[in-house]
């Protein structure tokens, strides 16, 4: 198998007000494509630096950051800009809909940049509804939708451009467990079913044992699970 | 226009601001139609309803100087002059001095160089041999009911009698009306001058102007110049203008129309700026974090800055478009009330109007762009 995501000595660190906080201290992570990863530990432990930084939302201050064949650190912002609409689908925990636009127009959003007709983005937005399970809710807006439902759409909206890699922030963190565990099991599903590569932070032993692997991430370290956590 | 639902749900996030805005909006270009077409109507409106082949010779000092009756003769020596007809003001009121009356003296039988109305023959002859004879437009007969064979006493502000009297007694003899599209010119008192300067004590001999009727509209700057070179260096020096001219410096002396327009259509569209603007700087404000999910979908700072004028250039178009075509569609009703034709507004205001929206689309967008743009995504997705 290969590695999608390759991480090297990565050294992240942010200043708030006077203070100079290192969140990652020299992070090295390999994932090979068609893995499930999650990522756990503790508030404030870098967890999420590690998740914006593969996905290409962030850079690093030292260490290199190679995803989906591509030297991310090497990249312009207009290039990591461009690479994130290709390569990487975002999952949010507030699900972040547009609240005015319908599930459908939600998902196409990313498909608005590229070069697709009006007939093929409604073709893929149609799949992907259908592959999450909202085929019918397509002309709903968020706030005639559930919370599972709305996460779902965001689902949708992250898988309609067919990225190599799903980026998942605390999926399931705004969710019951019932609806939780419902969309875990969609996870899951694309991740065996369809191959996607999924890197997901989580507070929850739960969902990470859905996982295929487990990394535990404290004070900008990885390391293992501690006693009491899934590992 | 496939971008267009996103464009549209910026806008329609919240509804009553969005619709509130878009209201100031629309009724600030509908004072934008109005007013900037008052003054292109006011043009509009000289141009269709004066003769081109009407000049006025008045005092190049002040029209209220005078000029004498002597000049009369020699005026209408100049070759192109048709006609020449003595117009003096008489200044009258009636009863009170609020109750202005617009009265004149004229030759009548030349009334139509200065006067574009319509009289019965038959009043401009009994007007001729009634020295005491007066012609009274339609508004009057209105407000004081007065008819042929009436006898009515103006005060004059300007010309008293050999007895002292400024009072004079005037015989109704005939009335006229108006053309279509005239200019509201009913409230007409007219007198004849030959009584008028018989009667009064001073200024026996002059006249306030000259009315003079040319032969070709064509000719009528060179036969104003050489009206008024042939009285250079003289006591009483010519100023000799086409009458749209004329009207068009009597409008003038109220004030500059044009400028005082203008600063009421600046300060409007001035503070019509910060209201779009804070609306947009609103909106962007509160959707920072769909914003970021747009960038973090690929949405570049081109594509924002691009999503952000396009919202705002639907709202200020939109709302323009509609306070525009409610100022088109009042226009002509506000001219015809006036009294004067009513006259469609010009495709030039309605032009510049459009052109001042979209400025606005991108002025109001300017501050919002550059936000949206310093927007550092991992905070916006962290709601920091």
């Amino acid at each position: 198998m290969t590695n999608i995501v390759s991480m090297k000595a990565v050294v992240k660190a942010y200043v708030r007000g006077k203070q100079r906080v290192e969140v990652l201290r020299g992070i090295d992570l390999e994932a090979e494509q068609g893995e499930f990863l999650a990522l756990m530990g503790p508030s404030g432990s870098g967890k999420t630096t590690l998740l914006n930084l593969i996905g290409g939302l962030d850079r690093p201050d030292r260490g290199t950051i190679t995803v989906a064949g591509e030297r991310l650190e090497a990249l312009s912002a207009g290039q990591l800009t461009k690479w994130r609409a290709r390569h990487i689908g975002f999952i949010f925990q507030f699900y972040n809909l547009l609240p005015v636009l319908t599930a459908e127009r939600n998902v196409e959003v990313p498909l608005l940049l590229t070069k697709l007709s009006a007939k093929e983005r409604q073709r893929n937005v149609n799949a992907a509804l259908m592959l999450v399970g909202l085929g019918d809710r397509a002309r709903h807006k968020p706030a005639e939708l559930s919370g599972g439902q709305q996460q779902r759409v965001a689902i949708a909206r992250a898988l309609v451009s067919d990225p190599s890699v799903l980026v998942c922030d605390e999926p399931t963190g705004d969710l019951d467990r019932e609806t939780s565990d419902s969309i875990l099991g969609l996870l899951q599903l694309l991740n065996r079913t369809h191959g996607k590569t999924i890197v997901m932070v989580t507070h929850d032993p739960r969902a990470a044992e859905r996982a295929s692997r487990r990394l535990y991430v404290d004070k900008g370290v990885l390391g293992q699970a501690p006693l009491g956590h899934a590992a | 226009m496939k971008f267009l639902p996103l464009v549209w749900s910026g806008l329609w996030r919240k509804r009553v601001r969005t619709l509130l805005t878009m209201l100031s909006v629309a009724i600030a270009f509908v004072l934008f139609g109005l007013l900037d077409g008052v003054t292109a109507g006011f043009d509009l409106a000289l141009t269709r309803m004066t003769d081109g082949a009407k000049l006025r010779t008045a005092s190049r000092i002040n029209v209220q100087n005078g000029l004498p009756l002597s000049y009369r003769p020699r005026i209408e020596s100049v070759p192109g002059v048709r006609e020449v007809g003595p117009w003096t003001f008489f200044a009258g009121y009636y009863r009170e001095p609020s109750d202005d009356i617009d009265s004149f003296a004229l030759d009548v039988t030349r009334f139509s160089i200065t006067e574009d109305v319509i009289v019965d023959p038959a009043y401009v002859e009994a007007m001729r041999t009634t020295r005491t004879g007066a012609i009274i437009g339609p508004e009057l007969v209105n407000l004081y009911g007065w008819k042929i064979g009436d006898r009515v006493t103006l005060k004059s502000r300007i010309w008293t009698q050999a007895n002292g009297s400024s009072d004079w007694t005037f015989d109704i003899v005939g009335t006229y009306s108006l053309r279509e599209g005239a200019f509201p010119a009913g409230e007409g008192f007219w007198i004849n001058h030959d009584y008028l300067d018989e009667a009064r004590t001073h200024s026996k001999g002059s006249v306030t102007l000259y009315g003079v009727r040319i032969d070709d509209a064509a000719h009528a700057g060179t036969i104003g110049a050489a009206i008024d070179a042939l009285f250079a260096n003289s006591a009483d020096e010519t100023l000799t203008q086409a009458e749209r001219d004329y009207f068009r410096a009597q409008i003038d002396r109220v004030g500059n129309i044009s400028f005082i327009v203008g600063s009421i259509i600046a300060a409007v569209l001035f503070a019509l700026l910060f209201v779009t603007a804070n609306t947009m700087m609103q909106s962007i404000r509160e959707r920072v974090p769909e914003l970021a999910v747009l960038k973090t979908y690929g949405f570049g700072d081109t594509a924002i800055a691009g999503l952000v004028v396009a919202e705002s250039a639907l709202l200020c178009l939109t709302s323009a478009a509609v306070g525009l075509t409610v100022a088109a569609l009042l226009f002509p009703q506000m001219f015809d009330a006036m009294g004067v034709a009513p006259l469609p507004l010009e495709a030039s205001t309605l032009a510049t109007g459009t052109a001042i929206a979209a400025a606005f689309s991108i002025l109001s967008a300017l501050l919002p762009v550059w936000r949206a743009q310093r927007l550092k995504l991992v905070d916006a997705l962290a709601g920091r």
